[in-house]
């Protein structure tokens, strides 16, 4: 247990490392954010003319996804010092999205550009929280059942579980997005997807078996055949074809392997500790075991259900 | 024959053997949906079977469940392929779940226990009820949610009224499938009881 405890720290720390967000900088703006839901504020690093700032005519604003789709700026409004201006929009922006904002012959002839969006952190602890809780992977996706109405007979087993989970599935999604990214798109082989994860999928579940079996070999047994099933689990493969379908960056997958992971341990803990209750209850005889499994499971997706409604960033 | 009733009466994947539920939850919601799956995963479960059975001679008994996997992902691409080209629309509604098929332990389980071991001719066989067996199950799941949901059977308007919208919402079919179970193990109860008078 030792073992895996200074494991855990190392994992932890290596988090805090990576994770500190990118930082954006442009030579003439030195800070950006959205102001409210229908204005951008920007700070220059240098004095401008008060007047000079109030024409809207050197701001070109646009999504970052949609660049011919210019957004109006109604007014420039100036701070008070000539070192900022507040841009107001006729319409509410969508700051789900990041906007690029042109400034134009505001200093000399120069132009630069910069990208508004709401912090990096931010967005990637968004989708740490969703894939934990709003989109858990077992109650809202249906994903990894086999496993999960298996292992969840008893609380240690189910711990040790998604804790092994978890760390395959960082492992295994790291390597996938590499593989993606410097791999597959580079040579267009696109196709193989299926064949290249699954085979790294198996692969880091080899790896992790052969390692658990020596440094934890009590964990290692009560697995038992489930191990051997994480192969065969349809959370391990989703997390990489998720990724490859919306082209996250590594942050973000990180991120949603995560999530995915934290969220199946929180599912096995919850439903494991419900079935240990359950061994005392008087059950229906036509009920017991598997059907009775199934409805606990759908009165929890119907409480993760109220976390739809869930926004945070 | 024998083998084709077997996959789908006696171990039927779903409600015996309580294998790839997964899908069985997600997307079951219509009948069109639990066909259109049971097809992809007829499919899959059939070319594969074969293809193991045919080769079974010159696996390597240690590595034969990786190979089991990658022949599983190459028809599961297959297949991927053909319904993004022919059935767009289809192909969106079950989204992530084709691709899943690939993890589906029911299609392992049948290379491990029947096609590594018998011929082809009885692995087609096999795989064909077994494919069959998780294709009516899907689509009874389908048909009790879509006529209690939406009232209407394979997109036509049946009953005339929504009954219970609830149960096209997602974790129903946690509920449906649950319910079904029981359902089944009550009919086995129940006969089981029945021959115990009579003898």
């Amino acid at each position: 247990m030792n073992r895996l405890t200074i494991r855990l720290i190392a994992v932890f720390t290596f988090i805090c490392l990576v994770v500190p967000g990118l930082v954006y900088g442009a030579n003439l703006i030195s800070k950006q954010s959205f102001n409210g839901k229908s204005a951008i504020k920007l700070r220059f690093s240098v004095k401008v003319e008060k007047a000079k700032i109030a024409d809207t005519a050197h701001y070109i604003v646009y999504e970052e996804q949609d660049p011919d789709i210019r957004l109006k700026v109604v007014s420039a409004k100036p701070d008070e010092d000539g070192k900022g201006v507040t841009l107001h929009f006729a319409q509410n922006l969508n700051t789900a999205h990041t906007h690029v904002v042109t400034v134009k012959n505001l200093v000399g002839k120069s132009s630069a550009i910069t990208k508004v969006s709401k912090s990096y952190l931010g967005y990637l602890i968004s989708i740490l929280i969703s894939a934990l809780l709003i989109n858990n992977f077992v109650f809202t996706k249906y994903l990894g059942l086999c496993v999960f109405f298996g292992t969840s007979k008893r609380k240690s087993t189910a711990k040790g579980m998604g804790v092994v989970f978890t760390i395959v599935m960082v492992v295994s999604a790291s390597m996938s997005w590499f593989f993606y990214n410097y791999i597959l798109i580079p040579f267009n082989l696109n196709f193989l997807q299926i064949v290249v994860f699954i085979g790294l999928v198996s692969l880091t579940v080899q790896a992790v078996d052969t390692i658990l079996r020596k440094v934890n070999p009590l964990l290692f047994n009560s697995f038992g055949v489930y191990l051997v099933l994480v192969i065969a689990n349809c959370v391990i493969i989703a997390v990489p074809l998720i990724l490859a379908n919306n082209n996250y960056n590594y942050y973000e997958t990180f991120m949603l392997a995560l999530g995915a992971g934290g969220g199946f341990l929180l599912a096995l803990y919850l439903m494991s500790s419900v079935s240990e209750r359950m061994q005392l209850a008087n059950i229906p005889p036509t009920f017991k075991g598997l059907p009775i499994a199934f409805i606990v499971a759908g009165q929890f997706a119907m409480a993760f259900l109220g976390f739809s409604g869930l926004k945070i960033f | 024959m024998q083998l084709v009733a077997n996959g789908i009466l006696k171990e039927n994947p779903i409600f015996k053997l309580a294998l790839s539920m997964c899908p069985a939850v997600g997307i079951s919601t219509t009948v069109m949906n639990g066909f259109l799956l049971g097809i992809a995963v007829l499919f899959v479960q059939v070319c594969s079977s074969v293809t193991i059975s045919l080769v079974k001679d010159f696996i390597h008994p240690r590595i034969r469940i990786p190979t089991y996997t990658l022949t599983i992902a190459t028809w599961v691409t297959v297949i991927d392929m053909v319904l993004s080209a022919y059935m767009p629309e289809a192909y969106a509604k079950m989204g992530i779940f084709v691709k899943l098929i690939v993890a589906f332990a029911i299609i392992t389980m049948r290379l491990e226990m029947f096609a590594c071991k018998e011929p082809v001719g009885a692995s087609f066989w096999d795989g064909l009820g077994m494919g069959l067996g998780f294709m009516i199950g899907m689509m009874t799941i389908g048909l009790v949610r879509e006529l209690l949901g939406s009232g209407a059977i394979l997109g036509y308007d049946v009953l005339g009224f929504k009954p219970l919208l609830f149960f096209i919402l997602p974790s129903a079919g946690f509920f449906v499938v649950g319910l079904m179970m029981a359902f089944f193990n009550y009919i086995e109860v129940f006969y089981k009881r029945r021959k115990g008078f009579k003898s």
